[in-house]
C-alpha cells in the first residue's frame, strides 16, 4: 500500500514529527511505500539542519534525512511555510539576498500541490497534528 | 470506515467529544500521543468511553502509554496496539482523520 505523512508540529515543541518517524519506520518495515513526507506549518522546522540538541538526544531532522536516505523517500518542506519561518535552502536564500540557508539534506522546499498531489496518488494520506 | 486518531488530553481538548460527535458507528478511534490519557480508567470519562465502545473499537498506542507510566490504568474494552498494528489499522479502514 502507498502511505504519504503530512506533519504540522514543530520538532521539540510537539511529538507530531516523533510519532510520524516511528509510524514511517513502521510502515516501511511491513514493506508499504512511503510516496511523500509534507511538512506543513511548524512542521517546517522539522527540516533545519541547524538543529542542535544535545549528543545524547535524538535529532529529528538528522533522522528523517537518514531515513529518506535509505529509502529514497520525498521529503517536501512548504515553501510558503518555510520561507516566512526561515526555511531556506541554497536557492531561496540567493533569491532573498540572505546570509546563509538551513535546509538539511534530503529535504526539498516545494508547493502545496506535493501535498494535494500525495493524496491523489497514496492509499493513505495520515496526518499528524501538532 | 473511517479511522479516526486523537492526540488531545481529554482533561484539555474537546478533540476526543468532537470525533465521538462526528464518528459514525463502527468507525475506529486510535488514540495516541497525549490521547491516551482517553483511555484511564475510572475518571469522568468513563461512561462517555463505555458508550463509545458500545458503537467504536478503540484503541491506544502502547509505546505512547508506557511513556506516560498509565499502561496498566488502561479502561476494559481499549485495545493497546503497538506502530506495527496502527499501520495495520491504517490498511484495515479506508480513510484516516485526524484529531488534535
Amino acid at each position: 500500500m502507498i502511505f504519504s505523512l503530512a506533519i504540522y508540529g514543530a520538532p521539540f515543541s510537539s511529538q507530531s514529527s516523533d510519532t510520524a518517524y516511528q509510524f514511517a519506520c513502521a510502515l516501511l518495515e511491513q514493506g508499504h511505500s512511503l510516496h511523500r513526507v509534507f511538512f506543513y506549518h511548524d512542521g517546517v522546522y522539522n527540516g533545519s539542519t541547524l538543529a542542535t540538541p544535545p549528543q545524547d538526544e535524538r535529532n529529528i531532522p538528522a533522522s528523517w534525512s537518514q531515513l529518506a536516505e535509505q529509502h529514497g523517500l520525498d521529503l517536501v518542506i512548504c515553501v510558503a511555510a518555510g520561507l516566512r519561518r526561515g526555511m531556506l535552502d541554497a536557492t531561496e536564500s540567493d533569491r532573498w539576498e540572505k546570509p546563509s540557508h538551513n535546509l538539511e539534506q534530503g529535504f526539498t522546499l516545494s508547493g502545496l500541490g506535493q501535498l494535494i498531489e500525495a493524496t491523489m496518488v497514496s492509499d493513505r494520506m495520515i496526518t499528524f497534528g501538532n | 470506515m473511517i479511522l479516526h486518531t486523537v492526540n488531545r488530553s481529554p482533561f484539555g481538548s474537546d478533540c476526543l467529544q468532537s470525533c465521538l460527535d462526528i464518528a459514525t458507528i463502527d468507525s475506529g478511534v486510535i488514540l495516541i500521543e497525549d490521547g491516551v490519557y482517553c483511555a484511564l480508567a475510572n475518571t469522568e470519562l468513563t461512561e462517555l468511553i463505555s458508550t463509545a465502545l458500545t458503537r467504536h473499537k478503540i484503541y491506544v498506542l502502547s509505546p505512547d502509554l508506557q511513556a506516560r507510566g498509565i499502561a496498566d490504568a488502561v479502561a476494559e474494552g481499549i485495545e493497546a496496539v503497538d506502530y506495527a498494528g496502527f499501520v495495520e489499522l491504517c490498511t484495515q479502514f479506508d480513510k484516516v482523520v485526524s484529531w488534535y
